[in-house]
């Protein structure tokens, strides 16, 4: 307790001060972000001493881009609206796509089943009761044909969130367009294609990690040449959020990730300048809504002053964090999941306020399973009343300039560089990774964010406070079981009707260039365009480069 | 000294979502269980094979891609097919209500959704381990 002095003696803080610790409710209170530091209480000008508005800050589109990568930002081009979806089969899914785009989504983005993520056909045994469950079955150059059957390739840009096998989904992609009509040169989107985040949290793998940045940087070779308007990785955080950590964790994760795509890029002989400009960001956008925000800006102004300074690029394009933003799962209910409408909103809110590129919003039944069409309709329209509404985007960084939202973002970016240290004490990215240092971390901020919530220091509504006795019954979307027994007919009349020879020949070339270190691409759109499927190109890396297994630790 | 209830938790199948077996791992041991971790991408044989070698009195399955009207199932029926239908399969993850009462109705013990306080997984395990313990002696 501090003393006060008579109160007429006291400068208008020292009042103020006393005023607050008078307020206060309980001895212990908890104002804490989710990074677990103390929110300050007021904005105050002695926290933002010394910050220089062109050196910190600078103007929308000029570096260090803390108030945006575009000069106009939402008055020139709104955020994307990019529905993750799939579901069933690549014909179910196509549907799906179709109602999307018609209800005003403005680009694509694919979410893959199991058996997909990790490499396997959907006849595969150990694909039994997967497919089609939590994304779509994609297991050929066929199916990825029936995904986009009626969506021409040249006027959507479409995000695949794929890793260990992107490769092959990104040939399937390519040779699908090709059968489209569509050259490569005029494909727009997104690969995922982030690796060591799989390793850190999001466990979608093949291979193991050296040869899995390996597959990246012939990726990156590939398609600066070839698919010059590609996003050649999506460096995520959201997964390492979802996964249990904080926000500071999830923005020094995710730009030590990045750095080390860098790097690795550099090392495989290609110019900086040509592939830099080509990596994107995948952010989440949780509840604590400013420190969402600062999040979000301290992660431009970071990335902007490594790539100059640390690397050296010269081309601004490869100053700049573009990112998507994607509203947070784990912060959605089962219990009252009406109330999910609303979390959705506010996390869209931080996103837009964050000024992310792209932007996909969680529908309230997906505690329980993907989302329906009325709830991912509902979803989509919060996104376009946050655009036509609120006035938010009419105007860039608005919380620029604001004290508290300044010293946010710079304990971000201090907090971020203190991790910076510690993994590079570490040996770097894949030694932190192979000592179990970010799941580690991961895993502790999770547990102690469950306890925070058991002890009610947390209050979430309708879980550990405002609680009902009846819950409601919501519709709740159901995968036809029929699905697996549908793509194993999919799978052998695509057998029947290939050219073996031609698959079998494929393969061989495939398999020769992992081991002779030529660029992998080539090889894999050849097999693809034989229709070998996922699973046997797959097959080829696990045998050549070894299959990843993780050893079990909690 | 007092008979450790033995927990093997593990994820089936191909799903890579681990933060709430881990979270319940924890809490478990922090409770004063015997935790066998088995982690990711576990076949049902592996997840029955391991249940079995280590004597375990819970398998507690995660499940968060909607695998789970097959794989806990099979699990389940492996168990029971090796003679440890003693074995309380529990769990938790994505899963409707509907499969739930479904699953729950076939011999599987209670499944949770997320929300669910750790505090409420421990009470339940400790209560039904207890209880078929008590049976046994008599």
């Amino acid at each position: 307790m501090t003393q006060s002095k008579a109160k007429d003696t006291q400068s208008h803080e020292e009042k103020w001060r006393q005023s607050l610790e008078e307020a206060k409710v309980a001895e212990e209170q908890f104002f804490m972000t989710q990074s677990g530091t103390e929110t300050e209480p007021l904005g105050l000008p002695g926290q933002i001493e010394g910050l220089d508005y062109e050196r910190d800050l600078g103007y929308p589109g000029q570096f260090p881009y803390t108030r945006g990568i575009h000069a106009s930002m939402y008055r020139g081009r709104l955020w994307t609206m990019r529905q993750f979806s799939g579901f069933g089969t690549a014909a179910d899914t196509n549907k799906r796509y179709k109602f999307l785009l018609d209800h005003g989504q403005t680009g694509l983005s694919v979410a893959f089943d199991y058996p997909t993520l990790m490499g396997y056909d959907s006849d595969h045994q150990r694909s039994c009761g997967e497919v089609g469950r939590c994304g779509v079955a994609i297991s050929s150059l066929k199916d990825m044909q029936t995904l986009f059957d009626g969506i021409p390739l040249d006027k959507v840009s479409t995000s695949m969130t794929i890793n260990g096998p992107a490769a092959i989904l990104f040939a399937f992609y390519i040779a699908a367009a090709e059968k489209q009509g569509v050259s490569p040169k005029k494909l727009r989107g997104t690969l995922q294609n982030d690796i060591l985040k799989e390793y850190i949290a999001q466990k979608s793998w093949l291979v193991k990690p050296e040869p899995s940045m390996r597959i990246i940087t012939d990726i990156l070779g590939y398609a600066t040449e070839s698919v010059p308007q590609w996003n050649t990785i999506s460096i995520s955080g959201y997964h390492i959020r979802e996964a249990g950590s904080t926000a500071l964790q999830e923005l020094a994760f995710t730009l030590a990730d990045g750095l080390a795509y860098v790097k690795a890029g550099i090392e495989a002989g290609i110019d900086v300048d040509a592939f830099a400009p080509r990596l994107s960001f995948f952010f989440d956008s949780h509840m604590d809504l400013f420190e969402e925000v600062a999040k979000m800006r301290a992660a431009r102004r970071i990335w902007a002053r490594e790539m100059r300074e640390t690397f050296s690029a010269r081309n601004p394009r490869s100053w700049m964090l573009r990112f998507h933003t994607q509203t947070a799962g784990v912060s959605l209910t089962a219990q009252q999941p009406w109330n999910n409408v609303v979390r959705t909103a506010y996390e869209a809110l931080a996103g837009v306020l964050g000024g992310t590129q792209s932007l996909h919003t969680n529908s309230m039944d997906e505690t329980y399973a993907l989302p329906t069409e009325a709830a991912v309709k509902l979803a989509l329209r919060t996104q376009q009343i946050l655009a036509c509404e609120t006035g938010v985007p009419n105007t860039i960084d608005p919380l620029a300039g604001s004290y508290f939202v300044e010293n946010l973002t710079n304990e971000m970016e201090k907090g971020c560089y203190e991790y910076f240290d510690r993994i590079e004490k570490l040996g770097g990215v894949i030694p932190a990774i192979e000592k179990g240092f970010f799941q580690r971390e991961i895993a502790a901020a999770a547990f102690r964010y469950q306890k925070e919530i058991e002890a009610k220091k947390r209050i979430i509504v309708g879980l550990n406070d405002y609680l009902e006795d009846e819950e409601e019954d919501i519709p709740i979307l159901k995968i036809d079981p029929h699905v697996d027994a549908e793509q194993s007919e999919n799978m052998k009349e695509l057998r029947a009707s290939r050219d073996d020879k031609a698959v079998e020949n494929a393969l061989k070339a495939l398999t020769a260039a992992c081991n002779d270190g030529t660029n992998l691409m080539p090889k894999i759109l050849d097999a693809a365009r034989a229709y070998a499927t996922l699973g046997e190109i797959a097959d080829v890396f696990r045998q050549e480069f070894g299959a990843y297994r993780e050893p079990p630790s909690f | 000294m007092k008979r450790k209830i033995k927990v093997l938790v593990a994820k089936p199948g191909l799903d890579g979502h681990d933060r709430g077996a881990k979270v319940v791992a924890s809490a478990l041991r922090d409770a004063g269980m015997e935790v066998v971790y088995l982690g990711l991408h576990n076949t049902p044989e592996e997840i029955a094979e391991a249940a079995i070698q280590e004597d375990v009195d819970v398998v507690g399955l995660s499940i968060h891609s909607g695998a789970h009207m097959t794989l806990i199932p099979l699990i389940r029926e492996l168990l029971v097919k090796n003679g440890a239908d003693h074995i309380l399969v529990t769990g938790g993850g994505i899963m409707p209500k509907e499969d739930i009462d479904v699953l729950e109705s076939r011999g599987v013990g209670k499944l949770f959704v997320p929300g669910t306080p750790t505090t409420e997984i421990v009470e339940y395990i400790k209560a039904t381990v207890e209880a078929r313990w008590k049976a046994e002696v008599q």
